[in-house]
């Protein structure tokens, strides 16, 4: 590292000139690309490469042996017409839709209500978001498949109540639970860094112009929280809509989605084509989602 | 003598942009000298160059006669004392002060006691296991000065030194600084944008704007003569008529109006006359003095302000407004806003600037 | 910058509600899974008395040891190397320009925001295609590839946040004062990033031994780790002995909560100043 560091090599000159000038900012650049080559090269290999072949894949044939990397063909995108395959597309995406806007709901006044905190308590809130977000993601989805079993504190609690066994478990309402368990934090994140940002006195400014509560609210807090919002939902929307642990613990046979009939086409159906293609959707949707958000001015995610 | 600073036809480029356009500039050993200009004019960057974190773009940069715009700055004789300090936080008061010496491999004693000497010269003297944060800005400031001395450099550069000083505290530190760099006799180069700063402290200022240097000269020269339109606009506050030149003595205001501003100008040369708030008298019409006949103009009060200690009048003169500048203590007598009013000034209080 | 004012009683008790709410949505799961891992019941979601007796399975179980010692030295390798690469890419886009820049800068993002099922399938595609060509078999090697992968840029994120904050005209003053621009790295940035670094090993850390669906695709014969086997696991059915292990995964990310909350805050600390 001490080589890369060191950028007095060789230019010989005792007076500044255009060319020692520019030699020495090449010689910057160039020390800037050799730092930045390892980890560039390594992210070609092990991201970009792969990343091609799914692609190449995509447009692959199926045979009995395997995949026959000719005969190139677009069938597998042709199958996204499916009914079945449709089915499964608007069912992932419904969920994802949905869980996504429970997260907005409650991380939105959440994220409102801790930045009108002191700053200690502000902290002390954000250590208690991060903690889970930190924790294994499938300990927490087991956690649900816990308390939603059958004997499970949940039909117990239900039981008591007397809304009888209310089965939850291997349900679409379980898997939405458990994505909403699990990427709660990753909306709340983002908003409250929003949210904190916005100086408090634009809101007083629009209470003094006679906006109400709920206008100054639609009018300031929310356009300028925008930002948070948008990188909040497709932090969630993303993972949800390629979800495989969730539904694979809370949900049953019925509730295929995307993520889980991907790998089913890779770990058991060996449909590699079929299942490149339908990464590539999901792919391209986080992409489009991504270019989005940094056209209309978000900065990071 | 040979120039503590010696900088001949330099010039920076960044991309399109002449940040520092072919400028000469020659500081001599013990001279507290200063930059002055708005921000953007350059002359932060000239102070870079100097200090070796940007490179010229063309251009000769002699420090004691040894040429070193192609050096690193580590391999330079100049020291910094960056806007904001830039002390290192997680370094005490005694770690920052003798970093230099320890990167220079002088031993830990003889560092340790020079930064110790430089402490108490700095007045800090028990703060030495202090954090920077732990410490006032003008403690800071002291912390920096401090350890860009320990390394005796044959310049000690600032950038902006003060700027992040409350008033008071600024002031108080213009009157050490200067008297700081009396006693060690080092050339202190600074750079400043307030130019009150620079005519108090500075025995030499140049004055930059656009990546030029308008004009070398003492505080005096720079406020009195100032060379240029610009210079006399952004030195203190004056009034500033379009004038041509009719011959050594006399100019032509564009009303027609003649007035006696001598100027070693060709007759025809558009001209300005800068003429300063305070320098000029008033009194009601026909109460000037028979010498200043020549140097006087008539007009209509326009409002007056009260500062305490003057009377601030704009005049109206036709087709522009001067500003007058009246000793309140001393004034024979206040004018109010219509009053029918001459002012006139002393014909060497004048001055005029080419366009 | 003033706070965001208070709201009104009302909205504030609304408000409040909805605090306790999520924070109990949080909380009560984890805490449940807890007590029934120390619940001498076959029936997991059913309470029969203190016992230790599934963390003593899982002490006794080869199969969960192994996948725990996996799941250790696979994050321990992607990590060190992850955080070599991230930092000192953090380094060059924070702090130089250079060609080809901004399609590096967009090209880090990609591995955090795409779903970790196509990364998957893209690597585990890679790997085979690599096999036929190369004919290694899939395992250790695999696996740590993979993490790093997805850890490079998580790391080279939270270094570079953490080098946008420091003032970079200390690293100018260091050179001012004599220093060569490594004896500038190494006394004055290097310490200065030391939080961010300590970060981004503590996430690239926790991310290695969280993953499930990529170590599934890349995996190989004899390297299950750790969620991988879990996880197989609650495929078959849910049994006490999962809850055990879950719980040590649960503590084991506390842990690296608490030491990356620590580092945190000597992160505020010295960057009062800036």
């Amino acid at each position: 590292m001490t080589a890369t560091l060191e950028p007095e090599a060789s230019i010989d000159a005792d007076v500044a000139t255009p060319e020692f000038e520019a030699a020495r900012e090449q010689q910057k650049r160039r020390q800037g690309l050799f730092m930045a080559l390892p980890a560039y090269l390594y992210l070609f290999v092990f991201f970009v490469i792969p990343l091609v072949i799914v692609i190449v894949y995509s447009f692959a044939t199926r045979t009995r042996f395997g995949t026959e990397l000719s005969g190139w063909n677009i069938d597998s995108y042709r199958r996204l017409g499916d009914p079945l395959v449709r089915d499964i597309l608007l069912r992932s995406t419904t969920l994802a839709v949905i869980t996504t806007l429970i997260c907005l709901l409650l991380a939105y006044p959440f994220a409102y209500y801790m930045s009108t905190r002191s700053e200690k308590t502000r902290n002390l809130m954000l250590v208690f978001v991060m903690i889970p977000f930190w924790t294994n993601f499938l300990v927490r989805n087991y956690a649900w498949r816990v308390i939603l079993g059958s004997d499970g504190p949940y039909s117990r609690l239900s039981e008591a109540i007397g809304f009888g066994e209310g089965r939850l478990l291997f349900t679409n309402v379980a898997v939405i639970l458990g994505l909403v368990y699990g990427f709660l934090p990753f909306m709340i994140l983002p908003l409250y860094a929003a949210i904190e940002r916005i100086d408090g006195r634009l809101l007083e400014a629009s209470r003094d112009l006679y906006a109400s509560g709920f206008q100054s609210f639609r009018h300031v807090l929310l356009p300028l929280s925008m930002p948070g919002v948008v990188a909040g939902s497709i932090l969630v929307f993303v993972p949800s809509l390629g979800a495989y642990v969730t539904p694979a613990i809370l949900g049953g046979a019925k509730t295929t989605l995307l993520g889980s009939y991907i790998v089913t086409q890779f770990l058991s159906a060996r449909d590699w084509p079929f299942g490149a293609a339908l990464s590539f959707v999901l792919m391209a949707v986080m992409l489009t989602s991504t270019i989005v958000y940094f056209r209309k001015g978000g900065r990071t995610l | 003598m040979t120039a503590a600073v010696d900088i001949k036809g330099v010039t920076k480029r960044f991309d399109d942009v002449y940040a520092v356009d072919d400028i000469d500039l020659s500081i001599a050993d013990g001279e507290f000298f200063a930059m002055l200009g708005p921000s953007g004019c350059g002359k932060t960057t000239t102070l870079r160059m100097i200090a070796g974190l940007e490179f010229p773009t063309m251009g000769s940069l002699k420090i004691f006669g040894e040429e070193v715009g192609t050096l690193p700055p580590n391999k330079r004789p100049v020291n910094t004392v960056f806007q904001n300090y830039a002390l290192f936080p997680h370094m005490s008061v005694l770690d920052n002060v003798s970093f230099g010496l320890r990167m220079n491999k002088v031993d830990k004693t003889t560092a340790a006691k020079k930064a110790h000497e430089l402490i108490e010269l700095v007045q800090l003297s028990g703060m030495e296991k202090r954090r920077p944060s732990q410490l006032s800005g003008g403690q800071q400031q002291r912390v920096a000065l401090a350890r860009a001395l320990v390394n005796e450099p044959k310049v000690l550069l600032l950038d902006e030194p003060l700027g992040a000083l409350d008033l008071k505290l600024r002031q108080e530190m213009q009157g050490e600084l200067k008297s700081l760099q009396r006693e060690l006799g080092v050339s202190f180069v600074f750079v400043t944008h307030d130019q009150e700063e620079a005519l108090t402290m500075a025995d030499r200022i140049a004055v930059m704007h656009n990546g030029k240097l308008l004009q070398v000269g003492t505080p005096e020269d720079i406020y009195e003569r100032p060379a240029n339109r610009f210079v006399a606009d952004f030195i203190g506050q004056t009034n500033l008529l379009d004038a041509v030149v009719e011959d050594d003595d006399m100019i032509i205001l564009e009303n027609g109006t003649r007035l006696m501003a001598p100027n070693p100008l060709p007759p025809g040369t558009k001209v300005a006359m800068s003429l300063r708030p305070e320098a000029v008298d008033i009194g009601p019409r026909g109460t000037v003095p028979a010498e200043h006949q020549k140097t006087s103009l008539e007009g209509v009060v326009e409002s007056m302000t009260y500062l305490g200690h003057a009377l601030d009048y704009t005049v109206k003169i036709g087709w522009i407004d001067l500003e007058v500048r009246a000793d309140a203590v001393h004034a024979e007598q206040r004018f109010q806003p219509g009053d029918e009013v001459a002012v006139w000034w002393d014909r060497t209080s004048d001055w005029v600037v080419a366009d | 910058m003033s706070g965001i004012t208070e709201p009104r009683s009302t909205t504030k008790r609304v408000l409040q509600a909805n605090i306790w709410l999520v924070y109990l949505f949080f909380y009560a799961p984890i805490l449940v899974l807890v007590i029934y891992s120390f619940s001498d019941s076959r029936n997991v979601g059913a309470w029969g008395g203190f016992t230790l007796d599934w963390y003593r399975d899982f002490g006794d179980s080869s199969a969960a040891k192994g996948a725990l010692s996996n799941s250790l030295k696979i994050a321990v390798v992607s990590t060190i190397v992850a955080v070599v690469l991230g930092t000192i890419s953090a380094l060059a886009l924070e702090r130089f320009t250079f060609r080809g820049k901004q399609v590096f800068d967009a090209l880090l993002y990609l591995p955090i925001i795409i779903p970790d099922v196509t990364m998957a399938v893209m690597l585990l595609l890679f790997f085979s295609e690599a096999a036929n060509i190369f004919g290694f078999s899939k395992g250790f090697a695999t696996i740590t590839l993979s993490h790093i992968a997805f850890s490079i840029s998580f790391v080279s994120i939270v270094v570079r946040a953490r080098l946008a904050g420091m003032d970079d005209k200390l690293e100018e003053a260091a050179v001012d004062l004599y220093a060569t621009k490594w004896q500038a790295f190494r006394h004055v940035t290097l310490p200065l990033i030391m939080p961010g670094i300590i970060g981004g090993a503590l996430l690239a850390f926790t991310l290695s031994l969280d993953d499930v669906v990529i170590t599934e695709f890349v995996t190989g014969p004899g390297w299950t780790t750790l969620p991988v086997y879990v996880f197989g696991l609650i495929r078959k059915g849910v049994t006490p002995l999962i809850n055990a292990i879950s719980v040590v995964m649960l503590v084991a990310s506390m842990g690296l909560v608490a030491l990356s909350l620590l580092t945190d805050r000597a992160r505020g600390e010295s960057a009062e100043i800036e």
